[in-house]
């Protein structure tokens, strides 16, 4: 099973303050631990949302731009692990293993990831076709 | 922690710690055999003290140490000295070794080549391949037997037993335990790497089962290929492997259609493709292009389904290359299905005539025979030249050589046109 590693954001990563020299190197031999045992499919990590957008949907159709930077930092995503895990155990052991990412108390959420079996009949032909449309346009894009 | 949470807790850690654990004691007793049974000492002790303690910080450490003080009470009690012809020196030097080892101590590097030694080992060409399958699940993939026999549709004591046998054959062969030498090296490793490729093919294939993928088994290959790689960063053929697995099993969730019968690549929609696992085979094929040796048959296989996966639709296959890596791959690794890979692409790069051209002198083939997809190429080719009754002659005899009922569903309908 796929499942991803949210890493949320904390004061430091959202003032665009970069991780020290020590985290640094203990994030990277965290990762190698992962990728060595195959584990590891990806992972990321996120510009503060100062430099990010959200875009709200209103009730009949609006649209609008919000800039940010946003309020609720601990709400944030700072970055995150896409693993392949046997059991969502292994990835929730994983993480434990995962230095803390900021010098404050913070949280890294764990969540499976949706494969095509999961959809089941909910997963209508249109709405396939319409996700077959959005990733054929991701892939051009790449 | 209620006892099932501490189970899943524990089943977790084991499947993160326990082939390096098995690995670091097979370094130090000189015995697969005797490795695995430590260690699953030290399960036990897990799942008696854990659900009352709780796991503690460093899990891998403890169950080290565990392991480490179950091997000094069995020597103490003589388990251990099962060869008594072998000299008192040994187990001096074990008990020294035992007593030295610092579960907390141990370099990367260290590790790395435990595991290395292990693979080799498990992997060793003294043992039949399903042998090797079965105890690299083991120790390498920390499956339990009951996994490996249902993966397998065989019965348990089936795999128990080849898993006892294939240990007393390393024990009595007296293997080494050990990355093999430059002399062995490229034979011993294309022996592990067969061995990845049979766990990722019998997911892939089911051929014995009715069930289209077993993923779990490919997955399973994905991951060893990927740890080996990982020990062997500059081994092209195995990134190849992995590649191979990655861009394969980026297909399958448009390899089978809502009753579960199966969509032939070209048909395939290829927007289901998995994007993250073809991002990865395709990285993976360039590392290995990229270390500067020639390609070997992983990753020429590797190349050829990056053509497909490259394809946003199917006529945008570069079939000229397909067949040019055919060429190659046929000259390394030749065989009849190979050749018959090859004459399918050259049908697709300069048409249906000159493939069954090249299909023609495999008739005779006495690998082909009985082998569905040989009627089912020519079957196409056929087709595609507008023989559409010969054609469907051979369909028909392809759909009952088939031992996938899925399949056959397919090409039955074929026939049926």
């Amino acid at each position: 099973m796929r499942v991803m590693a949210i890493v949320k954001a904390s004061a430091d990563s959202e003032a665009g303050k970069m991780p020290s020299e020590e985290m640094l190197a203990a994030m990277g031999e965290f990762n190698e631990e992962m990728v060595k045992a195959g584990v590891m499919l990806a992972g990321e990590g996120l510009h503060p949302t100062s430099k990010g957008a959200r875009v709200s949907f209103g009730g009949e159709g609006e649209r609008a731009v919000i800039d940010g930077p946003f309020a609720e930092t601990k709400e944030l995503i700072a970055g995150y692990w896409l693993m392949q895990v046997r059991s969502f155990e292994e990835a929730v052991e994983w993480i434990k293993r995962c230095p803390n990412p900021h010098d404050d108390p913070g949280e890294i959420e764990i969540r499976q990831v949706f494969e095509a079996d999961d959809f089941g009949e909910e997963f209508t032909p249109e709405l396939r076709e319409r996700e077959e449309r959005i990733r054929a346009q991701a892939e051009q894009n790449q | 922690m209620s006892e099932r949470d501490a189970r899943r807790a524990i089943d977790a850690v084991w499947r993160i710690e326990s082939s390096r654990l098995i690995a670091a004691l097979a370094r130090i007793t000189g015995d697969v055999g005797i490795a695995e049974d430590l260690a699953q000492d030290a399960l036990l002790a897990a799942l008696e003290q854990w659900p009352r303690s709780g796991v503690p910080d460093n899990p891998g450490a403890w169950l080290m140490a565990t392991a480490k003080n179950r091997a000094i009470d069995r020597l103490r009690h003589g388990e251990m000295a099962a060869r008594k012809e072998e000299e008192l020196g040994r187990e001096v030097e074990l008990r020294a070794r035992l007593t030295e080892l610092d579960p907390a101590e141990a370099a990367a590097d260290e590790i790395d080549d435990d595991l290395l030694s292990l693979i080799f080992t498990a992997c060793h060409p003294v043992l039949a391949t399903e042998a090797r399958v079965a105890l690299t699940l083991r120790l390498i993939g920390s499956l339990t037997t009951t996994e490996i026999a249902r993966a397998f549709l065989v019965k348990e004591s089936t795999v128990a037993q080849r898993i006892v046998r294939a240990k007393r054959t390393l024990a009595e062969a007296r293997v080494p335990i050990e990355v093999p030498g430059p002399a062995e090296r490229e034979q011993r490793l294309a022996s592990v790497l067969e061995v990845i490729y049979a766990i990722f093919n019998e997911g892939y294939a089911a051929s014995a089962g009715e069930e289209w993928i077993r993923a779990d088994l490919c997955e399973e290959a994905m991951r060893l290929g990927r740890v080996l790689a990982g020990l062997m960063p500059r081994e092209p053929e195995a990134l190849g492997l992995v590649a191979l697995t990655e861009l394969t099993a980026a297909r399958f969730p448009a390899r089978t259609g809502p009753g579960g019968e199966a969509i032939p690549l070209p048909d395939q929609d290829r927007a289901r493709w998995d994007l993250v696992l073809i991002g990865r085979g395709l990285k993976g094929l360039e590392r290995a292009e990229s270390l500067g040796r020639p390609l070997g048959p992983y990753a020429l296989q590797a190349a050829i389904a990056a053509c497909h996966s490259r394809a946003r639709t199917p006529e945008q296959t570069d079939w000229e290359r397909i067949a040019a890596l055919y060429d190659a791959l046929d000259s390394i690794a030749g065989s009849p299905v190979v050749r018959l890979n090859r004459a399918v692409a050259v049908g697709m790069a300069f048409g249906p005539a000159a493939g069954l051209e090249l299909l023609d002198g495999l008739a005779d083939e006495p690998a082909l025979r009985g082998y569905h997809l040989l009627p089912a190429a020519r079957g196409e080719l056929l087709e595609r030249l507008g023989r559409e009754e010969e054609a469907a002659l051979e369909f028909s005899r392809a759909a009952e050589l088939t031992g996938n009922a899925r399949e056959r569903e397919v090409l039955e309908a074929r026939a049926a046109l």
